[in-house]
């Protein structure tokens, strides 16, 4: 999938994105570059670092961060890897209505989680291209706690599609839990759109 | 005194042979798979009873515990109780061959058991003394041994054949743990049960969405603990031939 189909799709959702895509377009390439993918990351882990030193209130930070999730994670292909097989079977209307609902659900859980990191710091390390994506590595330093790992796989649609922490993967982690979820719904994906908006 | 060295290093020794004998009932895969679970359902017995333990006892006790001391004693109690496991790490890091890792552990410990109080301080790391973790399914592992199949113990939790096995050689890896007479040698297992509780309290927020807000607990505890595990000793999630691994890479492509 090239740059553009991805943005246009998205609609230009912010100023940030649009300046980025901006650069990604120029590239004559598909493929993202590793310069181009330390860049969003940078971009990213600027912004969170932003909201977790503001010092606003707990649920203005997790909007912030559903904002930020939104923007810079590839929602859409996350969505459709936690289906695995069941998306198969699924009609486009489905898969479009599964992938708003898990949009919103998965914003508000990892907006939570990133509450964690209030008062610390996320750091760049480095960035290399491994296979069909770009892995870029960060580091947090949480208050009285050891740094640990994390680490941001970015796809050609100049978006992450995964972040790992300490080695834990959000998508898988997440694949699992919806496919827990819809054994529990005997495999109903339109049940399942419905309740994850209250997830 | 001699004597007693001898004994140890036979006793060592007995338990590493056992370790490779024990290791070849390991369950391995025919393919290379992400999970390979064949006893889930004793497993998913064992998961409902710890989550009951934790829930009645665990829990409301780590709450307690990190309500009622404040950080620093915590953090004290953590980095006393991390010292006293130094020496296991020291014997894993040399049993892996890893010797600048085994050099560091050793002055870990010197440093923090004088300068650093007993252990209840870390100056080693501000002094750039980092940590090198090991334990004896590390060791395990560097020897090439297999993961083996995916275990939860009771009131332990999450494991695999291999780092089960690592654990019980492990009672035997510090010395600490026979050098001491009673009751002092009460003292390393008390520490590290107040440092569960401590590690309990912190990553609260963690755990509680694991246990009690995911729709199947028992299979989100599995899959976040070998992936932890494997990254922690750096072997891949799953092999490339993993069928799985090709909806993996559809993230990307």
């Amino acid at each position: 999938m090239t740059c553009s189909t991805s943005f246009s799709r998205r609609n230009f959702v912010t100023a940030g994105i649009a300046a980025f895509a901006g650069a990604a377009l120029s590239a004559p390439a598909l493929a993202l570059t590793t310069a181009q993918a330390e860049r969003l990351i940078q971009n990213l882990v600027a912004d969170i670092n932003k909201v977790i030193n503001s010092g606003g209130s707990e649920n203005a930070m997790i909007r912030e961060f559903e904002g930020i999730f939104q923007r810079y994670a590839d929602v859409e292909r996350i969505a459709r890897f936690t289906l695995g097989a069941d998306a198969r079977a699924a009609s486009s209307g489905q898969i479009r209505a599964y992938n708003k609902a898990f949009a919103g659900y998965i914003s508000r859980k990892y907006g939570r989680r990133f509450r964690e990191f209030i008062g610390g710091e996320i750091t760049v390390i480095s960035a290399k291209s491994v296979k069909s994506f770009v892995e870029v590595r960060a580091e947090a330093l949480l208050s009285g706690e050891r740094p640990f790992d994390v680490t941001f796989r970015v796809n050609d649609n100049a978006l992450f599609a995964d972040m790992l922490i300490e080695g834990i993967s959000l998508a898988r982690t997440e694949k699992t839990e919806i496919g827990a979820l819809l054994d529990r719904r005997n495999s109903n994906l339109d049940q399942l759109t419905r309740d994850l908006s209250s997830l | 005194m001699r004597f007693a060295k001898i004994l140890k290093n036979t006793v060592l020794r007995c338990f590493a042979l056992c370790a490779i004998g024990a290791l070849a009932a390991c369950s391995v895969p025919q393919t290379p798979v992400e999970i390979h679970d064949p006893f889930e359902n004793t497993n998913r017995k064992i998961h409902g009873f710890n989550k009951s333990v934790d829930r009645a006892l665990f829990r409301p006790v780590s709450n307690g515990y990190g309500t009622i001391l404040p950080q620093t004693v915590r953090t004290g109690v953590g980095n006393f109780a991390a010292n006293l496991s130094l020496p296991s790490q020291f014997v894993n890091t040399l049993l892996q061959g890893d010797i600048d890792g085994a050099a560091r552990n050793f002055f870990r410990f010197a440093m923090n058991t004088t300068l650093g109080l007993g252990g209840l301080l870390d100056p080693a790391t501000e002094a750039g003394l980092e940590q090198e973790r090991a334990d004896f399914g590390e060791t395990l592992a560097t020897w090439g041994a297999p993961e083996g199949a995916y275990i939860e113990l009771p009131l332990l939790g999450a494991s695999t054949q291999r780092e089960t096995l690592g654990k019980v050689v492990d009672l035997f890896t510090n010395p600490l743990s026979y050098d001491l007479d009673s009751p002092e040698n009460l003292v390393p297992p008390v520490a590290g049960g107040l440092a569960r509780l401590g590690d309990r309290y912190t990553f609260s927020g963690v755990i509680d969405q694991v246990l009690y807000e995911s729709a199947d607990s028992y299979a989100q505890a599995r899959s976040i603990y070998l992936q932890s595990r494997r990254f922690e000793l750096g072997t891949p999630v799953a092999s490339p031939e993993s069928t799985t691994e090709d909806t993996y890479d559809d993230l990307f492509n």
